[in-house]
């Protein structure tokens, strides 16, 4: 019998509060762990997902933990895809005008630089919204050997 | 989790972060930052040796206070960071806009180098 990991799919869904980060990263540590990346860029992936998450908790769902989003990891030998679901106000990652540092100083704004490291960290970034359903999708090519 | 440290040496304060700061404790170092800042003290290590990670929570927090540190002369030294930490800083550059060094000996040495 194979068990349902052996396919390579691994689906949390998070209630939206912000007390729950540290439960989708034990979970994306317990995913990431096998593939045997340096400890800097899964540190990346999960830091990458997590930004994606909080924003998506703090700022379409108003950290109602009674709303839940949905993260979906598939990976094949070359790529890993984490898929973001919501049914919140819908973010479009990719219309989204990352600050100038020299403005978040200035500004002395708090936020704004999460967007700009999932970025810089993943190498395909795209978003769809259907029917008031969301889902951002985060690709990482994995390099070979 | 996140368990913050504050220790004052004769002339300088050292902020110890243990554990982690995502978006869900934030608040929690900005505040530890202001209090040090409202004691006037001219000069904050922040001991990050037991830091495991953070997020751009974190990150905004102490890119909030650059300008104010510039505007009072306030030396703010960030010390121990571990790679995967360090390497979150040096993705948005910020290890280019915040004084980062190795170990406290270091630290110490250029708060004192004046």
């Amino acid at each position: 019998m194979k068990h349902w990991q052996d396919y390579m799919r691994h689906e949390l869904d998070l209630a939206c509060e912000k007390t729950r980060l540290g439960e989708l990263r034990s979970f994306l540590s317990g995913v990431l762990e096998p593939k045997g990346l340096s400890d800097i860029v899964q540190n990346q992936l999960i830091l990458a997902v997590e930004e994606v998450c909080a924003n998506l908790i703090i700022h379409s769902h108003g950290c109602n933990p009674n709303d839940t989003i949905k993260l979906r990891v598939t990976d094949d030998s070359q790529k890993i895809i984490f898929e973001i679901y919501d049914s919140g106000e819908a973010f479009n990652i990719l219309e989204y005008q990352t600050p100038d540092l020299s403005h978040v100083i200035k500004e002395k704004r708090k936020g704004g630089l999460g967007i700009l490291l999932v970025k810089k960290i993943m190498d395909k970034i795209e978003f769809e919204s259907k029917n008031s359903q969301n889902v951002c999708r985060l690709v990482k090519q994995l390099k070979s050997k | 989790m996140l368990e913050i440290i504050l220790t004052k040496k004769e002339s300088h304060t050292v902020i110890q972060l243990n554990g982690e700061v995502d978006a869900s404790n934030s608040v929690e170092l900005d505040q530890a930052i202001q209090a040090v800042v409202a004691e006037g003290t001219k000069k904050i290590l922040v001991d990050g040796s037991s830091l495991d990670y953070i997020s751009s929570a974190g990150l905004g927090v102490f890119m909030s206070y650059l300008e104010d540190f510039q505007d009072n002369e306030i030396a703010f030294i960030i010390f121990g960071l571990n790679d995967k930490v360090q390497n979150v800083f040096h993705i948005l550059g910020l290890d280019q806009l915040i004084t980062i060094e190795t170990g406290q000996d270091e630290a110490l040495a250029r708060l004192y180098e004046a």
